[in-house]
């Protein structure tokens, strides 16, 4: 009988064979290629002792909030934005905002020559002021409620704010929406502003359903911290007067955007 | 093998939510890539790990493949598997960490100090150790440290393979894209690190199995 090489040996303990099953046979049959098969599986079953330091159940975690600063926005596929099912509703909220303008544009100002440039930059603008506005809105009061939060007495031990937190998780998708529009319509302050509120809204979205008053207590600190319910309140007081204004000169758009810009 | 073990449903479960994972990532959304990364962190450090044996280089290795999976997301053919694919990111740059970890050790005059139980330092600088006496030793330290030297004994081409192969149990396949190498050649590439893990391995292993047997084992 010709025995195994240990090429071949190797090759079937490891599973690359191409005979693996006529080999099977082999071995079955001659007791000094399987006495040489376990003395390379008694090699192998040893490495198999060498072991592999547990990083830890957070693992993921740890390495996602390294690697996320670095990560670079990337850059959408236009079409795809607007398809991501839970972008779809403040999309339509968009679109309904933009007919409103564009009929009331129609009926306010017939028979008025008007510079077509400027009515839709004046169109883009206000649908942007109305929604981002209400968006604004919104988180404030998301963000005030989730301020006041407090345990009933010292005797309790959670506090739940899965309501809070199921809220920042919707508004979370809103305000990338209009943050990446904000962007693109080179409104680099107000993009600035949902910027910082989007990692507060990221943070509370990913908070437990029921926090520890010492966690609440961590999550108001950074709230109160990143001052961001003072710049949503004054972005948001701008915008309303943007949105009061009823025909407002590109030229004084341009110079608000500056001047938050500068901020 | 230690791939994780996980039946056909559930390993067809995390494909399709890693595909949607994928997909929200393209389409803008940053944190969907989250999911991608706290999912397979644990896989790809335990391939790390053990191709650095350094967990300094594993955790390294760990960052910088996810890092060039996020920005290398283009190229990902949607129908692949997106576990597999950034194994392959994550051996591929292994490789070029254990080739620069060599070249600084290379340059290194004093071998770099040792800290804890060992296990975490490299080994090729456990080579140029004093031989350990049997007092100090126990027969079982004994061994691993002639694992941890003939395991950076091998070449990377063969601890590659000798890790994707018996401890990942990844396909000669997905082996040779990594060595970019043909199957043939990626299967002699397995058969010799086992080989030359045996030579170096089989006396210790041998003394081990004698010594438990006269029940002299300590």
């Amino acid at each position: 009988m010709k025995h195994m090489t240990e090429e071949e040996l190797i090759a079937y303990r490891e599973g690359v064979a191409e005979q693996q099953a006529s080999m099977s046979e082999h071995l079955a049959a001659c007791q000094e290629c399987r006495s040489e098969l376990e003395r390379i599986e008694a090699v192998l079953a040893a490495l198999d002792t060498l072991s592999v330091p547990d990083p830890g159940a957070d693992y993921g975690r740890q390495v996602w909030k390294q690697i996320a600063p670095r990560l670079a926005e990337k850059q959408a596929r236009w079409w795809q934005i607007w398809f991501e099912p839970r972008r779809l509703a403040a999309a339509g909220g968009v679109v309904v905002l933009i007919l409103v303008a564009f009929l009331a544009g129609r009926f306010s100002k017939r028979g008025v020559p008007n510079d077509n440039v400027a009515n839709k930059e004046q169109v883009r603008e206000r649908v942007l002021v109305v929604a981002v506005g209400e968006h604004l809105g919104h988180s404030e009061r998301m963000l005030i409620e989730l301020s006041n939060e407090a345990p009933d007495g010292p005797k309790q031990r959670a506090v739940n704010i899965s309501a809070e937190q199921h809220r920042a998780e919707d508004l979370l998708q809103e305000n990338r929406l209009y943050r990446q529009t904000a962007l693109q319509e080179g409104d680099a302050g107000l993009a600035s502003v949902l910027d910082e509120l989007e990692r507060v809204l990221l943070d509370v979205a990913h908070s437990p359903d029921e926090v520890t008053p010492a966690q609440l207590e961590a999550i108001q600190k950074k709230i109160e911290e990143r001052g961001i319910l003072f710049k949503v309140r004054v972005v948001n007081k701008e915008l309303q007067q943007r949105r009061e204004a009823t025909t407002p000169a590109p030229a004084q758009m341009d110079s608000t955007k500056r001047e938050r810009n500068k901020v | 093998m230690n791939r994780m073990p996980q039946n056909v449903d559930s390993t067809q479960a995390i494909a399709e939510s890693d595909a949607i994972a994928v997909e929200r990532t393209l389409a803008g959304d940053r944190d969907a890539y989250r999911v991608l990364v706290e999912r397979h962190s644990h896989n790809v450090f335990r391939l790390a790990y053990r191709m650095t044996r350094n967990r300094h280089d594993a955790e390294e290795v760990v960052q910088e493949a996810f890092l060039r999976g996020y920005q290398k997301l283009g190229q990902f053919a949607a129908r692949s598997n997106f576990g597999t694919w950034v194994y392959r990111i994550a051996a591929n740059y292994a490789i070029d960490r254990m080739r620069q970890r060599q070249k600084e050790d290379g340059r290194r005059e004093s071998p770099r100090a040792e800290t804890g139980d060992g296990m975490e330092n490299d080994p090729l600088n456990r080579v140029r150790d004093e031989a350990p006496t049997p007092e100090r030793l126990t027969q079982s330290i004994e061994l691993r440290k002639q694992m941890e030297q003939a395991l950076a004994a091998l070449s990377e081409a063969e601890r590659t393979a000798f890790v994707m192969r018996h401890w990942e149990g990844c396909g000669i396949e997905e082996i040779a894209a990594v060595l970019k190498s043909s199957s043939n050649a990626t299967k002699n590439t397995v058969f010799r690190a086992v080989q030359k893990l045996r030579q170096a391995l089989q006396p210790f292993v041998e003394s081990k199995a004698h010594a438990r047997a006269m029940g002299t084992e300590s």
